[in-house]
């Protein structure tokens, strides 16, 4: 299990005075108190990790956040953000002596502008309440988490979240054009507009994934895109998954990016299958839906085209949906894999590496030598066009030293993405799940160049410690210039 | 000037800048040295052997070069392939009267966006990962070489646009997409700004993924060949596809004349290269502000200038490529007027060529509020202690 940093006794002793700091800022039910009613927010989705924050002080609206985090910076108060709690990697996983900063109340939409094809939202908007709030004028938000009926905007911004169709329509990144956001001191910046590529360096960019480290964002622009026309979508059965993933590079190849690719092996396709009775192949090792999207003179074009792709590389099921029901029914299964495996395991622990897609035979393989070491089975999951996998380990919580196996088996097979070219996360975040590793795909050089980002923007270290960087950010430290030896080959160099 | 042989010889040559409290201007090709504040360094680094290509697998969609490769190489290796850079970087030599080989490095350090821009994204957008060397002369990297990932901070958005102030590039990986099969231009005659901007937001808000909306008014249009004031509509896909897009934008906005894919490429090359459309050597603005927003920004820099004010518009209305007569803007180069039209319509103006006297007390980019810019000072700090990369560059030196 992972250490977060050890409470400050010194921040505890002055709990009372924090509290009623905070209740002079938000009044009433704003700040939580009673152990209680703290309880609720003791973890995010990533739920093997608990910790009862000292406080939960929920602001509604700007002015508020700017006070609290003047304060929590005057005191020395260290402060974690906090949107729906959806994280799989614990980015909101709160701390002992922190205050826990919940941005759930900030839940209007401010303006929906069609004519430049963006809304502004307060960041505790879910993701799907966006798109409810555009779709009768034929836009959506095209980022879709699976959890986009819970998960927040705000949060989608701090994770830099994806989904099955980022592929073609990109991540958060892609699709937040302004920020207004708050600093630890209390310094409210907008970065962004209704309009793009501002000067001056990308901080918009820069905010964006920064899991909570670098401010808090109390207003989000985002791009809307006109609802694609129609879409349909291919359930194909392969005989291996090697087989599939040469698929997906012929279809790739051929100049398709399909709205969305996703591939499940056998074993989640079976869960998922028992589940929804999706129609899914029983017979095939790996199960590939495709999804293509446009007007339908490009979607009949595209399905011949993968059709025949797929009868190339030797699909034994190839099925294309003939009605909206159907293709809803193809995904069905897919969007359920998760609880399905729920279904057939006590507990699955979720991972998110990437790797190049010429690798994923590899992969595979040792993955299921791994299996065998640890003596827990894995059901595999990917978003096939990008190459981001969702192994899925089976364990019971109940059994002694089984969560220890599934986590020590996880950060086994994150080694192996990065070993092949890959990256230890691809969506779901660093957080406190991933931090421990950083080091197997960073030097100790580059961690610090991303934690001198961190004291640009919060150099007393009190925004989300003891995520992402696996030592805690030390400001003066890195600032500190140090003069080299000068036994370069340039140092001689009379010109300087 | 510093000649590095490879991304070593860069890094001790930094490191021993840093030692002597030097600054560098680093330049590959040179062919974007116009772009940003004028003040140059004395001493050079330059980086132009960092070039070739290090991996490329059509199928993962990446692409790994170092930094100096020249784009041209890049582009025409993966047009082998049927595919591209999507966010169509543009050829901006005939603007900024440069001949040198713009570079992977500095498209992404200028943060280029072509056309495409409306659809595809800029080239922050696409860069996945990099190496580099920071201003102690220390090499490090960032990203990955996979199109998915959030490890860590994305430091690749922070080197996009930085006009290599925080970290001298050597290596960098970035997406590719396919190039769509063909493509085809709806051109719509006659329409005064204000209707060439609404209907270019009528076609963006179809879901027929229009690629790209500009419009030339009469003296833009007239430099492209057309008698009439011009706004262009661009559809790529596949062609069944873009057939029947043409064809159902047609019926939506009303009758326009079609041009094919060879009249298409040539067209949106000029719409980018900004060169072939307005008037030679004077002052040029580029503005970004809200795309309805736009004609009304025009209008108010008009009712200043007159005549001596052309311009057009792409990315739907989102991008103005101005030019002023440089008697007319004056020693001021009409940063108080242009930036003042922004003000209520919000965006932002980048003076991208000018005479020198105009260019040495106008900030080229727009002026930061004093917190922002202060943060990006302890940013540019944290990456370059001792301000010896390309200082000067962003930020007008007082």
């Amino acid at each position: 299990m992972l250490r977060m940093p050890e409470p400050d006794a010194a921040t505890l002793s002055r709990r009372g005075e924090i509290v009623a700091a905070l209740r002079r800022i938000v009044p009433g039910e704003g700040v939580i108190d009673s152990e209680v009613e703290r309880r609720a927010y003791e973890s995010d989705g990533l739920t093997a990790y608990r910790t009862m924050p000292m406080v939960v002080v929920l602001p509604e609206t700007t002015a508020q956040v700017v006070q609290i985090l003047r304060t929590c910076s005057v005191m020395g108060v260290k402060v974690v953000p906090r949107g729906a709690g959806t994280s799989l990697s614990g980015g909101a996983l709160p701390l002992a002596d922190g205050v826990l900063l919940g941005m759930g109340r900030f839940n209007r939409i401010l303006q929906i502008d069609i004519e430049n094809r963006c809304a502004v939202v307060q960041p505790g908007v879910t993701n799907l309440g966006i798109t409810n709030a555009v779709q009768d004028q034929g836009f959506y938000y095209a980022p879709d988490p699976s959890s986009q009926i819970a998960c927040t905007i705000g949060g989608n911004v701090a994770e830099n979240s994806g989904g099955v169709h980022c592929l073609k329509y990109g991540l958060t990144t892609n699709n937040v054009i302004g920020l207004e956001m708050v600093t630890i001191e209390g310094e409210v910046l907008r970065f962004g507009g209704k309009f793009l590529d501002s000067p001056g360096y990308d901080l918009l960019g820069v905010m964006v994934g920064s899991e909570g480290l670098l401010g808090v964002v109390t207003e989000v622009t985002v791009r809307i895109l006109p609802k694609p026309p129609g879409a349909r979508a291919l359930l194909l059965g392969f005989p291996s998954i090697v087989g599939a993933g040469e698929c997906v590079a012929a279809i790739i190849g051929a100049g398709i990016i399909p709205g969305g690719m996703e591939m499940m092996d056998r074993l989640a396709a079976e869960a998922a299958e028992a589940f929804v009775h999706a129609g899914y192949p029983l017979d095939a090792e790996a199960v590939l839906i495709v999804e293509l999207d446009g007007c339908e003179a490009e979607v009949d074009h595209l399905v011949a085209a993968v059709e025949a792709l797929a009868a190339e590389h030797g699909a034994t099921t190839c099925r294309t949906s003939s009605s909206e029901e159907e293709r809803l029914l193809f995904w069905a299964g897919r969007k359920a894999a998760f609880p399905a495996v729920g279904r057939i395991s006590p507990d699955y622990y979720c991972m998110d590496g990437t790797i190049p897609r010429r690798r994923l035979g590899e992969v595979l393989l040792r993955m299921k030598q791994m299996e065998a070491q640890y003596g827990l089975r894995v059901a595999n999951v990917f978003h096939a066009g990008d190459g981001n996998l969702h192994p899925l380990i089976l364990y019971d919580a109940n059994c002694e030293g089984e969560l220890e196996r599934a986590e020590e088996f996880g950060n086994d097979i994150l080694r192996l993405c990065v070993e092949v070219g890959g990256v230890l996360t691809g969506e779901h975040g660093v957080g406190v799940e991933k931090r421990d590793l950083m080091g197997t795909m960073f030097t100790e050089v580059d961690l610090q160049q991303q934690q001198r980002l961190k004291c640009a923007f919060d150099p007393q270290s009190l925004l989300n410690p003891g995520k992402v960087f696996p030592t805690l950010c030390r400001c003066a430290e890195l600032g500190r210039v140090h003069v080299h030896g000068g036994q370069t080959r340039f140092a001689d160099l009379p010109r300087f | 000037m510093f000649r590095a042989r490879d991304a070593a010889d860069a890094a001790e040559i930094v490191s021993a800048a840093f030692d002597a409290s030097r600054a560098l201007e680093v330049v590959a090709g040179g062919s974007k040295r116009a772009l940003g504040q004028p003040f140059r360094p004395a001493a050079r680094l330059e980086i132009s052997a960092l070039a070739g290509v290090v991996d490329y697998d059509p199928a993962e969609l990446v692409l790994t070069a170092q930094a100096a490769t020249p784009l041209a190489q890049i582009e025409t290796m993966l047009a082998e392939q049927g595919q591209m850079l999507s966010f169509e970087p543009p050829d901006w030599r005939a603007l900024l009267g440069h001949t040198g080989a713009p570079t992977l490095g500095g498209t992404i350090a200028c943060n280029l966006a072509g056309p495409r821009r409306v659809r595809a994204g800029a080239a922050r957008d696409h860069t996945l990962g990099f190496a580099a060397i920071d201003g102690r002369g220390q090499a490090w990297r960032a990203g990955g070489r996979v199109v998915k990932n959030v490890t860590g901070y994305d430091m690749c958005k922070l080197q996009c646009g930085a006009f290599g102030t925080l970290s001298v590039l050597t290596e960098l990986s970035v997406r590719v997409m396919p190039k769509p099969e063909t493509s085809a231009n709806l051109l719509f005659a006659g329409l005064d700004d204000a209707a060439a901007i609404r209907l270019a937001s009528r076609a963006l808000n179809t879901p027929h993924e229009v690629s790209a909306v500009a419009h030339l008014p009469l003296a833009a249009a007239r430099r492209a060949g057309f008698d009439s004031a011009t706004t262009v509509i661009r559809v790529e896909g596949p062609a069944p596809s873009v057939s029947f897009r043409v064809q159902a934008l047609r019926t939506l906005l009303g009758d326009a004349a079609e041009q094919d894919a060879t009249g298409t490429l040539a067209l949106w090359h000029s719409i980018g290269g900004v060169h072939d459309l307005l008037p030679d050597g004077p002052v040029l603005w580029r503005v970004c502000c809200p795309p309805a927003a736009a004609p009304s920004v025009l209008a108010a820099v008009q009712a200043e200038y007159g005549d001596a004010a052309e311009a057009y518009y792409d990315w739907g209305g989102g991008l103005v490529w101005l030019s002023l007569d440089a008697a007319a803007a004056g020693f001021g180069g009409g940063a108080a007027i242009v930036r003042a039209a922004l003000r209520q319509a919000s965006g932002h103006a980048t003076l991208f060529l000018a005479p020198p006297v105009v260019r040495a007390v106008v900030p080229a980019f727009e002026p930061q509020p004093a917190p922002l810019a202060a943060l990006s000072a302890r940013v540019k700090a944290g990456f370059d202690p001792r301000g010896i990369l390309n200082p000067g560059r962003m930020v007008l030196e007082s």
